[in-house]
C-alpha cells in the first residue's frame, strides 16, 4: 500500500542539520503554551494541531476566540490566512500524482501540506522516481505532523515554567525559520521575483485590506513573476 | 471537552482543509510541464512570501511588543547567520531566538 522504503526515507528528512524539527517544534511549543492560556485542555490543544496543522490559521483561531468572534468570522478569517495553501497544494500535487497511485493517498495526504514539510519536498522530489514520490511525501509529512502534535504537548505542559520573554523569543523562531528557507529556494528567477515582489507587496495591500493583503499581495506578485520569468526564458 | 472549543476547532480545521482539498482536485487537470503549473508555484512563492513578511511586518500577539526596527535587524542577522554557516536552518533560528529573549528581557 505504501511502500516503507520511501516512506522511511521521507521520513528521515526531519533529521540532519537543514532539519525543520527544531523551527517547527519550538513554533508548536510557543501554540501549546498559548492554547492552555486561553482555556484549552490538553485533549483540545492536541486535536485542534491533529486536526488543523497549520500555525497561523491556530494563531488565527486562538485569537478570535480571545476576542470573541463568531463561528463564521473564524471560518472566514482562518479561510483567508491559510488560503495560501490552494496554491502550494497546486504547485505540488502534479508533481506527485501517477496513474499507478491510489487517489485516496493524494486527498488524504494533502492534509500534511504546510510551509516547512511543502518546502522539503520541493527541494528533494526531483531524485525520487514518480511513481514513489507520495511515499515519499508522506513520510515527510507524517514525521513534520508528529513533530507539531508533540511539540503542542510540550508546549502546554511546559507553559508554566515558559516566562513572556521566553515566549516572545519563540514567536519570532517561526518567521526566521520561514525566511531562511524561503531565501534559500531563491535559485531561479521566477522563484527569487515571487518571494521579493511578495514580500514587498503583501504589507503594501495591508494598508488597503489587512484581511486581504496575503491573496492580493501574493497574487499580483506571483503574476508579474510569472510574466516576467515567461519572458525571460524565451 | 467543551462544546464551543470543540466547534471551533472543528471550524478551522474545515477552513484549513478546504483549501488543501481544493488543491487537489484541480491538479488532477494540471500537467507539471504547463503554464499554469508554472504560474501556480510563483503564486505560491509569492503568497507564502506576502505571509511571513506581514507576520514579521505587522505582527499580532507577543511579536507585537518588540520594536519593528529590532524585528529587522534581528531578521537581517539571521539571514547572515544562514549564509555565513553554509545556509544552515539550526543555527539562525536559535540565534534569532535567544537574542529577542535577551531583548525583551533586557531592555
Amino acid at each position: 500500500m505504501i511502500d516503507s522504503k520511501y516512506f522511511l526515507k521521507g521520513f528521515a528528512s526531519i533529521k540532519g542539520v537543514g532539519s525543520p524539527a527544531i523551527a517547527l517544534g519550538a513554533s508548536f511549543i510557543a501554540i501549546g503554551a498559548l492554547l492552555k492560556n486561553i482555556g484549552f485542555t490538553i485533549q483540545e490543544s492536541l486535536f485542534s494541531t491533529f486536526l488543523t496543522y497549520a500555525l497561523p490559521g491556530s494563531l488565527v483561531m486562538a485569537e478570535s476566540l480571545i476576542i470573541g468572534s463568531s463561528l463564521i468570522n473564524i471560518f472566514i478569517a482562518v479561510w483567508l490566512v491559510n488560503a495560501r495553501l490552494y496554491p502550494m497544494t497546486v504547485s505540488l500535487m502534479p508533481l506527485l500524482m501517477h496513474h499507478k497511485q491510489p487517489k485516496w493517498k493524494y486527498y488524504l495526504s494533502c492534509h500534511f501540506i504546510a510551509v516547512s514539510s511543502w518546502l522539503i519536498m520541493k527541494d528533494n522530489y526531483e531524485p525520487i522516481k514518480k511513481e514513489a514520490r507520495i511515499d515519499f511525501w508522506i513520510g515527510i509529512g507524517t514525521a513534520t505532523w508528529s513533530v507539531a502534535i508533540f511539540s503542542t504537548f510540550i508546549g502546554y505542559i511546559a507553559s508554566d515554567f515558559l516566562n513572556r520573554d521566553m515566549l516572545i523569543g519563540l514567536a519570532i523562531i517561526n518567521p526566521i525559520y520561514f525566511t531562511c528557507m524561503m531565501v534559500g529556494a531563491m535559485k531561479t528567477i521566477k522563484i527569487s521575483l515571487s518571494i521579493i515582489l511578495g514580500a514587498i507587496l503583501g504589507p503594501a495591500f495591508y494598508f488597503i485590506s489587512p484581511e486581504w493583503c496575503i491573496l492580493f499581495g501574493g497574487f499580483v506578485a506571483g503574476t508579474i513573476a510569472f510574466f516576467i520569468g515567461e519572458i525571460n526564458d524565451r | 471537552m467543551t462544546g464551543n472549543i470543540f466547534l471551533v476547532i472543528l471550524i478551522t480545521s474545515l477552513a484549513t482543509f478546504l483549501s488543501r482539498f481544493l488543491g487537489v482536485v484541480s491538479s488532477e487537470n494540471i500537467k507539471e510541464t504547463s503554464k499554469i503549473f508554472r504560474w501556480f508555484n510563483c503564486l505560491a512563492y509569492s503568497t507564502l512570501a506576502a505571509l511571513i513578511a506581514r507576520i514579521v511586518i505587522f505582527p499580532s500577539g507577543l511579536l507585537s511588543e518588540i520594536d519593528y526596527l529590532v524585528r529587522l535587524i534581528v531578521i537581517i542577522l539571521s539571514i547572515g547567520l544562514f549564509f555565513i554557516t553554509k545556509k544552515n536552518l539550526v543555527y539562525p533560528t536559535i540565534f534569532s531566538a535567544i537574542i529577542l529573549t535577551l531583548f525583551s528581557s533586557y531592555l
